[in-house]
């Protein structure tokens, strides 16, 4: 089976946000990067388990500049047999989208597993436009994935219950919590992984005509005020009066 | 133990870069740094304060140290070790006594102490023999030189082998001896009819070896400490380092272990320094941070400066290592200055955080306690000081 997990790259989750003086960009200065946790600890795990389970091959697909190859080492450390980063800025979705399609087409996969979104921009919009463009199936948000033989197994929440859906592989999947657990490298994967093929190739197409207007930061959070529990009559009387919730 | 104790504790620590001393190091230090960083902060902060209350070794970590691959990091892969360099030895090392400095124990003694003389000094069926089964956690192993009466002092020693044919017999004691009451093998340094000190691999299951453990430390307490009593134990001939002879050869592991804690004791000072540092944040007093009083700030700018100053002392000195360059005295220097370093960073951290710096709702004191050991073990804070002193002036303040 031959599975392609996309994984991309993002600040670290403790990093400060801010943003350029024009608040079109995100101010990089001094952030620290990570591989996006849901590409990492679900869709990855998950491709690399189902390759240990029905043999095969796991390859990670990255568009990004070079800076990005420390997080596709780490994930071809973690597992990856090898791994593609097309070299070119990811300013948008649908540009990424076909960068991913693209390489698709060519090697052709079985399975395409993708973390649900990333956890910067958080627009889930990735997966989707792959799975159009090569005229697939897609699951997103799925929390369970199975393959036996040539058929999936995808289970997926949705309100007040669960999706259990199959289908003839080759699909798209978007992963969330608890299709896998994290995966820690160890010492000798991260010495493998410097002999492992990070081939990198060029865009096609042209970037977006998306423009970002502005970036603002969600406001201040107020402090908390605590109430006493024998004075109920004041709480109902802030959130009706103040949080304007009853 | 049964079962393993967890809590909820949240680890939140943030790495301090302050000189952008990342940019010194490779993808694979890198890679390591973190790899070891997640490890900590899953395995070891939810269950450490626990452990080192009940003075109990987490049994269970040795496994996962040999899994994230802490064991014998720079020993070729063919013998089941890492094939890293010293510079990813060093960011491991800090990254586990991040954590705590009794579980950085538990990897430096099995890397450096009981691995390394294998591998240096030991023969090709030591080498098959041991090293995998080392580096896989299969095998705990640990190092037995200082004895109660023979710390500072090792070449005193009075453990002897005596030779009867196919096998010397071993008798004598060795004393704090981490690992000693789990381990499977002892590396153990004795001296020869001529008076001359052997090393020897000791299997814990010969008659005449006993290995009790040691109770009442206030310090590494999650790390388990022990004797090695000797009476009469035949080790065979075959297990005896056969080149190596002298004090050279237990003080060239000690180089490789006193690298590793230079790393380590940053770790620890880190660790102090991060919590002080979110703690003078967070805690108000007269209607405002704590962080803005600038005794607190004082504190602040001077752990981070002297973290600084023993990052840029470890990277070179990790330099000098991968380049087969490094001396001991070069060593004592470093594990020396950052030991003391973590140990005032501690104390300081400690003031910061008022009257909850004592409760193991906060790593320092922990780390403090650890620290004492750390400034003592591997060479006394003092006697690392008459090292550089006999290095510069060439007289020997020993004799
Ligand atoms: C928790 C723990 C784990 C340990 N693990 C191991 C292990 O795995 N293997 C092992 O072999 N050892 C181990 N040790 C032993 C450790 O290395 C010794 O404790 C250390 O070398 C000091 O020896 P000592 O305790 O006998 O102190 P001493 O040598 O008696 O020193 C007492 C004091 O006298 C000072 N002093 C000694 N000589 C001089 C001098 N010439 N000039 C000036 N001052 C001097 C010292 O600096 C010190 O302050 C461990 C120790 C501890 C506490």
């Amino acid at each position: 089976m031959k599975i392609l997990v996309a994984i991309s790259k993002t600040p670290e989750t403790t990093a400060k946000i801010s943003f350029t003086p024009d608040n079109k960009a995100f101010n990089t200065d001094g952030v620290q990067y990570i591989m996006n946790p849901y590409d990492e600890w679900y869709a990855l795990v998950r491709g690399l388990e189902l390759k240990e389970a029905n043999g095969g091959s796991v390859t990670v697909i990255n568009v990004g500049p070079p800076a990005n190859d420390v997080i596709i080492r780490k994930a071809l450390a973690i597992g990856a047999d090898d791994a593609v980063r097309v070299n070119a800025e990811p300013l948008s979705a649908r540009f990424v989208a076909e960068q991913i399609a693209n390489h698709a087409k060519e090697a052709g996969y079985d399975l395409i597993i993708f973390g649900k979104e990333t956890i910067d921009y958080s627009g889930a919009l990735v997966p989707g436009m792959v799975a159009e463009l090569l005229d697939l199936p897609f699951f997103s948000f799925a929390h369970y994935l199975e393959v036996d033989g040539k058929t999936a197994t995808v289970t997926r929440d949705i309100e007040g219950g669960e999706e259990i859906a199959e289908a003839e592989l080759p699909i798209v999947v978007s992963a969330i919590k608890g299709m896998a657990e994290q995966r820690i490298p160890n010492m000798r994967g991260i010495m493998m992984a410097k002999r492992k093929p990070l081939n990198v190739t060029e865009p096609v197409g042209t970037q977006g005509d998306v423009e970002i207007v502005a970036y603002t930061l969600p406001p201040e959070k107020s402090a908390v005020k605590l109430v006493e529990p024998e004075n109920m009559d004041e709480l109902v009387s802030l959130l009706h009066e103040e949080a304007k919730v009853i | 133990m049964e079962t393993t104790m967890k809590s909820s504790k949240v680890d939140k620590y943030q790495h301090h870069d302050y000189y952008l001393m990342d940019e010194l190091l490779s993808e694979d230090h890198l890679l390591a740094r973190d790899a070891v960083r997640d490890w900590v902060k899953r395995e070891v902060t939810p269950i450490i304060e626990q452990y080192a209350e009940k003075a109990e070794c987490p049994m269970h970590l040795f496994k996962g140290l040999a899994e994230i691959g802490a064991f014998g990091p720079s020993i070729p892969v063919e013998y089941g070790g890492g094939g890293m360099d010293e510079m990813a030895y060093g960011v491991i090392m800090q990254e586990l006594e991040r954590g705590d400095s009794g579980v950085r124990s538990m990897a430096s003694v099995q890397s450096s102490l009981v691995m390394y003389p294998i591998y240096k000094y030991g023969t090709e069926a030591h080498r098959q023999k041991y090293l995998p089964k080392l580096g896989s956690g299969e095998l705990i192993g640990c190092f037995g030189l200082t004895e109660p009466d023979h710390g500072s002092n090792p070449g005193g020693m009075i453990t002897n082998i005596r030779d009867d044919g196919d096998a010397y017999i071993l008798n004598g004691a060795k004393m704090w001896i981490t690992n000693s009451p789990v381990a499977d093998i002892a590396v153990v340094w004795a001296k020869d009819e001529a008076g001359v000190v052997r090393g020897m691999i000791v299997e814990a299951d010969t008659e005449g070896y006993s290995a009790p453990e040691i109770h009442g430390k206030w310090s590494l307490r999650a790390s388990i400490t022990g004797e090695l009593v000797f009476e009469d134990v035949r080790v065979p001939k075959d297990n005896v380092f056969p080149e190596i002879k002298g004090l050279k050869g237990p003080l060239s592991c000690l180089s490789k272990a006193r690298y590793g804690i230079a790393w380590g004791a940053i770790g620890a000072a880190l660790d102090c320094y991060d919590s002080a540092l979110r703690y003078a944040l967070e805690r108000h007093q007269f209607g405002k941070p704590i962080g803005q009083f600038q005794l607190q700030q004082k504190k602040l700018a001077e752990m981070i400066t002297e973290i600084t100053k023993a990052q840029l002392l470890t990277w070179r000195l990790g330099q000098l290592a991968n380049e087969g360059r490094v001396t001991p005295a070069q060593i004592s220097m470093a594990k020396r200055n950052n030991v003391h370093m973590a140990l005032q960073i501690a104390r300081e951290a400690r003031q910061i955080h008022g009257g909850m710096g004592i409760t193991n709702e906060y790593p320092i004191m922990r780390h403090m306690m650890n620290l004492e050991t750390v400034l003592t073990y591997e060479g006394t804070h003092d006697i690392h000081l008459l090292i550089t002193g006999m290095d510069v002036t060439g007289l020997n303040a020993f004799k």
